[in-house]
């Protein structure tokens, strides 16, 4: 961000008059200014409650004598027994929705990409896309209910029309991962037609040219060059996967384990008191779990980029 | 950018996690006058004089005080009216850690809150973090010791039992008991009230279960695999049954608090849903809620004058007419002041029930946060 402001503001002063030259100060100094809500708004929402978080995973309070201290007390409950089967279930839900939710969407963009430009499945699959990715939280969760759910329309047709029984089969892993498709697939379908877009035919029909099989086009230049962005989407697919919430929460309570909902558990319930550190002690693992799966993108990133220099 | 992208996401993740946790500014007075350190009417001037001092503060705040729940909306209505003190009643659904929460990031602001409707853990808890203030109501010699603070830091103020609360015309037999629960025909069809880790109620199901169950009040395992037998055969149903998923019938049979199941069999009624109410025999569990004055009060004398009210025979009469048991109302029984037609409507109990101690809930609550999710997840 602040690379491209510079080097914005500085070309001009390149060989300009002496009176112009205080235009590039006062531009900089402008620069700094349009940029400084979004320094403030980062530092207020994300520098500091992420420091808080930091601290006080660390921070002990003894419940009878309310003395403070520090120590990895915190994050050790957090690591095991009920938070551990939390971290483990959040995971698998993740990884399992994120790979799902990267094959379908890709599968979907790269069909809408191939139909011709500008036609209407183009322009209505991108738009629906648009509005189902960010579908999200209770309102979801409450539409899979009324249909799905076990009072749901479709649940009571099929009961009536065909004696099957959905049951409660909606409120299970199974049935969240379904639910959290619903909104990664077009999630995916939207961060990936870009890159999709970016394979030109023309390359396509230089390989052909040369006698390369389909296969081997998406092999040797296709893949290498579609897979940067589709693994960066999938990872974005997986944190969105492991950060929701309200969709979890008012859907299947705690019979999934999820972290999140093991944080809301402890900061904003009735049954476990003076818990408030573990919770952020599990914000800290999430945080953790989110800085691997980031370490791992920037190598994947790494070695495919080599092939783009 | 795609970097970023996900890095904004994460962020979004920990801000949202972050921010319900912090604030924890420490400047601010409470309210001054005499009302304020009042440990008693008397240190006022007596009752007339507290009501004095309250109607100059002229507002009261309260807190997680849902208008459907024991009969809140009508209690807040009358001790609005009765002393021209306006009630602001903010968020009605919270939870006992939100609330205090709210007193803890709140302290100096004119919104903060004046009282409390705590959960025993968090009456505890809440005083041992010094956030209450102690205040005795004049009928403090009714509430049973083992039910108040001996300084009136909390005290209890109602009750109730864990009940099954069943559809009638959507379930042929209604289950009376934790064992009938286990029937097959009931499957996909029970619910708890929450998620036994946050819910209070649906914590008091899973106890009241391991009661059912062989287990004690030291021992809550059995009422863990209960539920988690219960998941397996299909029977339990992880929708937390809220009024509106009872009077949809997505949770046809629902364990919950006596007064919630009892308020809604009254309230749905007229459209139709016969909803029956029985407390089960094999496992009586109750509790009560406990009430506290917050020690940075913006309004101390409204906050003590709210005490008053709920201690008076009006207040209690005013709980019991919404299903809950007052903690004065073996008090009022015998001195003949308790509504009978109120106390006549409360669903029966059999047996003598017992209350458990806070370290036997604390130790329970241990090993349901550890193991509940793991029994009855799949």
């Amino acid at each position: 961000m602040t690379e491209t402001l510079d080097r914005g503001a500085g070309a001009p002063s390149t060989g300009a008059a002496a009176p112009r030259r205080r235009r590039p100060h006062r531009g900089k100094a402008l620069a700094w200014l349009a940029v400084l809500p979004f320094f403030v708004v980062v530092g207020v929402f994300f520098f500091l409650p992420a420091g808080v978080l930091f601290f006080d995973a660390f921070r002990i309070t003894d419940p009878d004598t309310q003395v403070t201290r520090f120590g990895l007390d915190n994050l050790e409950q957090a690591s095991k027994g009920g938070y551990r089967t939390a971290f483990m279930g959040s995971i698998k839900l993740s990884v399992v929705t994120a790979v799902l939710g990267a094959v379908l969407g890709l599968l979907l963009a790269q069909a809408v990409v191939t139909a011709r430009r500008g036609n209407l499945l183009r322009r209505l699959v991108l738009t629906a896309s648009g509005v189902l990715a960010n579908f999200g939280g209770v309102p979801l969760a409450f539409a899979f209910i009324a249909t799905i759910g076990n009072a749901g329309v479709i649940t009571a047709l099929l009961k009536d029309a065909f004696g099957y029984d959905l049951g409660s089969s909606l409120y299970s892993f199974s049935g969240l991962a379904l639910v959290y498709l619903y909104f990664l697939v077009p999630l995916m379908v939207l961060v990936i037609v870009p890159a999709l877009d970016g394979l030109r035919p023309q390359w396509h029909e230089a390989a052909e040219n040369l006698g390369a099989t389909r296969w081997q086009y998406w092999r040797h230049v296709g893949g290498p060059i579609l897979a940067p962005p589709v693994v960066g989407a999938t990872m974005l697919l997986f944190c969105s996967a492991f950060a929701a919430f309200a969709t979890a929460a008012a859907m299947v309570g705690s019979t999934v384990p999820l972290v999140t909902l093991q944080i809301s558990d402890v900061l904003s319930g009735n049954v476990l008191a003076g818990q408030e550190n573990v919770g952020k002690a599990l914000g800290l693992g999430m945080v953790a779990v989110i800085a691997v799966v980031m370490t791992v993108y920037v190598l994947v990133q790494r070695r495919t980029s080599r092939w783009f220099r | 950018m795609k970097s970023t992208i996900v890095r904004l996401a994460a962020g979004a993740a920990l801000v949202s996690l972050a921010l319900t946790g912090c604030g924890d500014s420490s400047t601010g007075s409470s309210g001054g006058g005499k009302a304020a350190t009042a440990k008693s009417a008397k240190d006022v001037g007596g009752l007339d004089a507290l009501v004095e001092a309250a109607k100059k503060e002229g507002e009261l705040n309260v807190i997680a005080l849902p208008p459907d729940w024991a009969n809140y909306g009508e209690i807040i209505k009358a001790f609005g009216d009765k002393y021209g003190i306006k009630v602001n009643s903010a968020d009605p659904d919270s939870s006992s850690q939100d609330e205090i929460n709210a007193v803890k990031s709140l302290k100096g602001q004119k919104r903060a809150p004046d009282v409390l409707d705590l959960g025993a853990a968090f009456a505890l808890s809440g005083a041992k973090e010094g956030l209450f203030a102690p205040y005795k109501v004049e009928t403090w010699g009714d509430i049973p010791d083992g039910l108040k603070e001996a300084d009136g830091l909390w005290y209890g103020d109602y009750g109730g039992y864990i009940s099954i609360g069943c559809d009638a015309k959507r379930i042929k037999v209604c289950p009376k008991t934790f064992a009938d629960l286990k029937k097959p025909e009931y499957k996909g069809k029970v619910a708890l009230n929450g998620n036994p880790t946050k819910s209070g109620s649906a914590f008091g199901g899973v106890y009241a279960a391991a009661l059912a169950n062989g287990g004690s009040f030291d021992n809550i395992k059995p009422g863990i695999d209960f539920f988690g037998a219960l998941k397996k055969s299909g029977n339990y149903i992880p929708v937390e049954s809220t009024p509106a998923t009872v009077e949809k019938g997505e949770t046809p049979i629902s364990i919950d608090w006596d007064y919630l199941n009892a308020g809604y069999a009254e309230q749905f009624k007229s459209k139709g849903v016969d909803w029956q109410v029985a407390v089960p025999a094999d496992g009586i569990y109750g509790s009560y809620y406990f009430q506290a004055v917050s020690k940075s009060a913006p309004h101390p004398a409204a906050a003590r004058l709210w005490q008053e009210f709920l201690y008076s025979d009006e207040g209690q009469n005013l709980w019991l007419k919404g299903k809950s048991r007052p903690v004065r109302l073996p008090a009022m029984e015998t001195a003949g002041t308790a509504d009978k037609t109120f106390a006549a409507a409360l669903p029966k109990v059999e047996g003598e029930p017992k209350f458990p101690t806070n370290d036997q809930i604390d130790a329970v609550k241990k090993v349901l946060a550890e193991s509940w999710s793991a029994a009855t997840s799949g």
